[in-house]
């Protein structure tokens, strides 16, 4: 009786284990899934070559999901995430010395200085998403969604509909050159991961955000300053945001209006679809990593055989809603967990 | 009922049960907890539906596959947590799911209001069923909950824990409408840890230990005692003593004076509270559901701030406007809702270092250093499984319990504020926690005891202090007390 109650005490324990685990394998298996297809459909899919392009296309999108992962963690959401990059980026290139032909009113001042007031301008911007979110207590995805509207906002009044193509040499050089072969922003976006993941994993801090989005209240109620901890979350995702948009600018070779349009949902996509709870406390840059993968592969590898390009569409949605429908039924078995225990 | 037996995942949870319920009485059902009486009360309920054994209604086998079907055969269940809607009026809870609709198809209203009128006043309760639901006393609310059920139609009826938030005299209203209930032929089954109400309403008790249906017995000529005898098995009796009988506090003149408070005001909750604590002794608020005890204990925390009057730690007056500032003040809070302080996702030692993670580590964690700490706490409070690892949902309930105060335990704050510390606990559970809680303050912790419950209140407290309606009426120094001087006072 006593070991056939151990024995089934282990079988339970170990599918428990797998069913735990389902948030990380699912990505996992749909990444492979997708090497696997588009390796058979398409000779010019699984080269070194295309494995650099797609490092360099899910580039920008990454380094933005790197904040994002901070905060939905903490179990909110940033939505002004791309309208942010995309202020940053122009007022990076505003403060640079453009070309004669460029009509923009601009100020043009040393690279240092450009830089230092763009990652002022994404800091600024994060510190008003966490004073409305903290402080007077608009839900993250109201303030932000009208941090969105504002960041398209500057992007506007300061471009007016032009296009601006300089920008200072430190940003071009992050943004679009090559160390021995190899993008520079690729290298950029690994520097983030590893940061994020660190920061998330190691430190004191890190511990705070999963605690803050396992349980806002039980962390609340351990003196941990909750407010403090959803604000800095906002703050590094605007500032992810704004790096992410002054290399991106430098990347594409212009800054103008609208330039990030999909990579709101590209980043919030890959976030999710790697893995990490919408509702805060499970996941990690891991399973960003997985999920960047996901996401680059299949945008990548629909390229590569012959599609309609508006099918194309349609197919990310349909893999998108699979991701979140697993996100949500992963959620569901601990939650029922939780109610039997 | 005849052998009923439920196990979940290789666990028993009842044993063979015979249960049988007559028309026309109210049975009282008392056990500690997870003896079986909630399992009991869910089978018959049509929550669990898998079990062995046989269950006849009116000598008729049934076997109910949902909650749905039970009440269709007329059985129907009030929970302990109310599933009442607050923003709608009395009128509309009563009819809940069942509006009387016009010809037109449109809501009756004046037919719905008027009905909910007459059956409540047939039940003996005088509201207007125009009143928003959520601005009623827990009391009425619960009659209404109660009255709902039976105008679906349920004949026999399972009321959990239905006077654990009730004042005295609404605990007489809800009496009073019992009987008249059984008057009219139905069944009450009527499930609570407080086995004066049981005593005195029902007609019959059956005690259940263990999985197992210890005794029924018709409430002539028992007693509380010999009901906890049975409830608990033998040799417990000086227990219970400490829980109930009357105590002499003995506050001990001298200790310095931790935590002060001065007029102290928030909204309706609370007014001009006056109070301090001092090192080494235990001090115990209390009074019933509502009374403004729970905010107070939360404004102590930094969770709530208050609208007027200064609190002062150690003679330094501070404000605390979040609980961080709380915490790093010396203050240490075990909220009444074990779910609302423990991650349950987390390792034990996550959750036991959380609260001293600024001591341990500046920037970078030290995880060896969190799991070395967790580990002594689990040795010292024997919490199972002995494994700081381990998943703290996993945990039983009591077992987390003991790693939300281990929690505090390394912190070691100046002030420990315990709201409703064993609620809910058996009374092994609790004795253990009285034990910490004694040890804390033979260490020199102020601690502030805040509770609903008298016999939580009488089995720490060295001082009590008696709130009712928001302002503190009644403080207890140096004398003896029992429950009845308490809840005369509140």
């Amino acid at each position: 009786m006593t070991f056939q109650q151990a024995s089934t005490a282990r079988a339970s324990k170990s599918s428990l284990f797998l069913r735990s685990q389902m948030r990380n394998i699912a990505p996992f298996a749909t990444l492979l899934l997708l090497l696997i297809f588009f390796s058979i459909a398409s000779p010019s899919f699984a080269t070194i070559d295309n494995a650099s392009n797609i490092l360099t296309q899910i580039s920008v999108t990454g380094i933005m999901a790197v904040g994002l992962t901070f905060v939905i963690l903490c179990g909110e959401i940033d939505l002004s995430v791309a309208s942010v990059a995309n202020a940053t980026g122009i007022v990076v290139a505003y403060f640079t010395l453009q070309e004669s032909y460029v009509n923009i009113a601009n100020i043009p001042v040393a690279g240092w200085l450009a830089v230092i007031l763009a990652l002022a301008a994404c800091t600024g911007l994060g510190l008003v998403n966490a004073f409305g979110t903290t402080v007077i207590g608009i839900p993250s995805f109201i303030m932000t969604l009208a941090m969105m509207q504002i960041g398209a906002g500057i992007c506007a009044l300061l471009v007016r509909g032009q296009i601006a193509y300089n920008v200072p040499e430190i940003v071009s050089t992050l943004g679009a050159s090559n160390v021995g072969g190899f993008p520079t922003i690729a290298l950029v976006l690994i520097a983030f991961l590893v940061a994020g993941h660190v920061t998330l994993t190691y430190t004191r801090f890190g511990r705070y955000i999963y605690m803050v989005g396992g349980n806002r209240e039980a962390a609340e109620y351990s003196g941990v300053n909750v407010k403090l901890i959803l604000g800095a979350a906002l703050v590094i995702c605007a500032v992810c945001s704004g790096i992410a948009g002054m290399v991106g600018v430098a990347h594409f070779g212009s800054a103008q209006q609208n330039e990030f349009d999909g990579y709101l949902l590209d980043a919030i996509a890959a976030v999710v679809v790697g893995g990490t709870s919408l509702f805060g406390g499970r996941g990690g840059i891991g399973n960003t990593i997985v999920g960047l993968c996901v996401l680059g592969v299949l945008n990548n590898g629909l390229d590569h055989i012959q599609i309609d390009s508006f099918l194309k569409i349609l197919i990310r949605g349909l893999i998108l809603l699979a991701a979140l429908i697993v996100n949500v039924y992963v959620q569901n078995i601990r939650s029922v967990e939780r109610a039997e225990g | 009922m005849l052998g009923i037996s439920k196990s979940f995942g290789g666990v028993a949870a009842l044993r063979e049960v015979d249960f049988t319920l007559r028309a026309g009485e109210i049975h009282g059902l008392v056990g500690e907890n997870g003896a079986g009486k909630s399992t009991m009360m869910k089978i018959i309920a049509g929550v669990h539906t898998g079990y062995e054994g046989k269950m006849l209604i009116d000598g008729k086998e049934v076997h109910f596959r949902s909650a749905r079907d039970a009440l269709a055969a007329g059985i129907g269940m009030v929970h302990q947590e109310l599933s009442i809607m607050p923003d709608l009026t009395v009128g509309e809870n009563v009819y809940l799911g069942k509006q009387p609709v016009t010809a037109a198809g449109i809501i009756d209203w004046r037919t719905m209001m008027t009905g909910a009128h007459d059956q409540l006043k047939s039940l003996g309760i005088d509201v207007d069923p125009k009143t928003r639901m959520g601005d009623l006393p827990i009391g009425l609310q619960q009659l209404i909950e109660l009255a709902r059920v039976i105008f679906s139609g349920a004949r026999i009826i399972i009321l959990d824990e239905p006077t654990s938030a009730l004042s005295p005299p609404e605990v007489q209203l809800l009496f009073n409408v019992l009987k008249g209930v059984r008057a009219s032929g139905r069944s009450i089954v009527f499930i609570s840890h407080f086995l004066d109400d049981i005593l005195s309403i029902s007609d019959t008790v059956t005690v259940f230990r263990n999985g197992r249906l210890i005794v029924t017995h018709s409430v002539e000529g028992i007693d509380k005692g010999w009901l906890i005898e049975r409830m608990i098995g033998a040799g417990h009796q000086d227990l219970e003593e400490s829980y109930t009988g009357t105590i002499t506090l003995a506050s001990k003149p001298g200790l310095p004076v931790v935590l002060a408070a001065e007029n102290l005001g928030f909204g309706r909750a609370y007014v001009d509270v006056n109070f301090d604590v001092k090192a080494g002794e235990i001090l115990g608020i209390y009074g019933f559901m509502g009374c403004g005890q729970i905010e107070l204990a939360r404004t102590l925390f930094g969770k709530i701030k208050a609208d007027t009057g200064t609190l002062a730690i150690d003679g330094r007056k501070r404000r605390l406007r979040n609980t961080t500032q709380a915490h790093d003040a010396g203050i240490a809070f075990v909220p009444e809702n074990r779910r609302s302080m423990l991650f349950y996702e987390q390792p034990v030692y996550k959750n036991v270092s959380i609260s001293i993670l600024g001591r341990i580590s500046r920037l970078w964690l030290k995880p060896n250093v969190e799991r070395s700490i967790a580990r002594k706490h689990v040795e010292s409070l024997s919490i199972r499984p002995p494994r700081a690892e381990v998943a703290l949902g996993a945990l039983s309930g009591g077992n987390q319990q003991k790693v939300a105060l281990a929690k505090w335990l390394t912190h070691r704050p100046k002030v420990l504020v315990l709201s409703e510390p064993t609620r809910g606990m058996d009374v092994g559970a609790k004795d253990d926690v009285v034990k910490i809680v004694r040890a804390l303050r033979d260490e020199g912790l102020a601690v502030i005891v805040v509770s609903a419950e008298p016999e939580t209140v009488l089995s720490l407290a060295d001082r009590v202090l008696v709130m009712k309606k928001g302002r503190i009426v009644r403080e207890f120094t140096n004398e003896t007390i029992s429950k009845d001087r308490l809840l005369e006072a509140a």
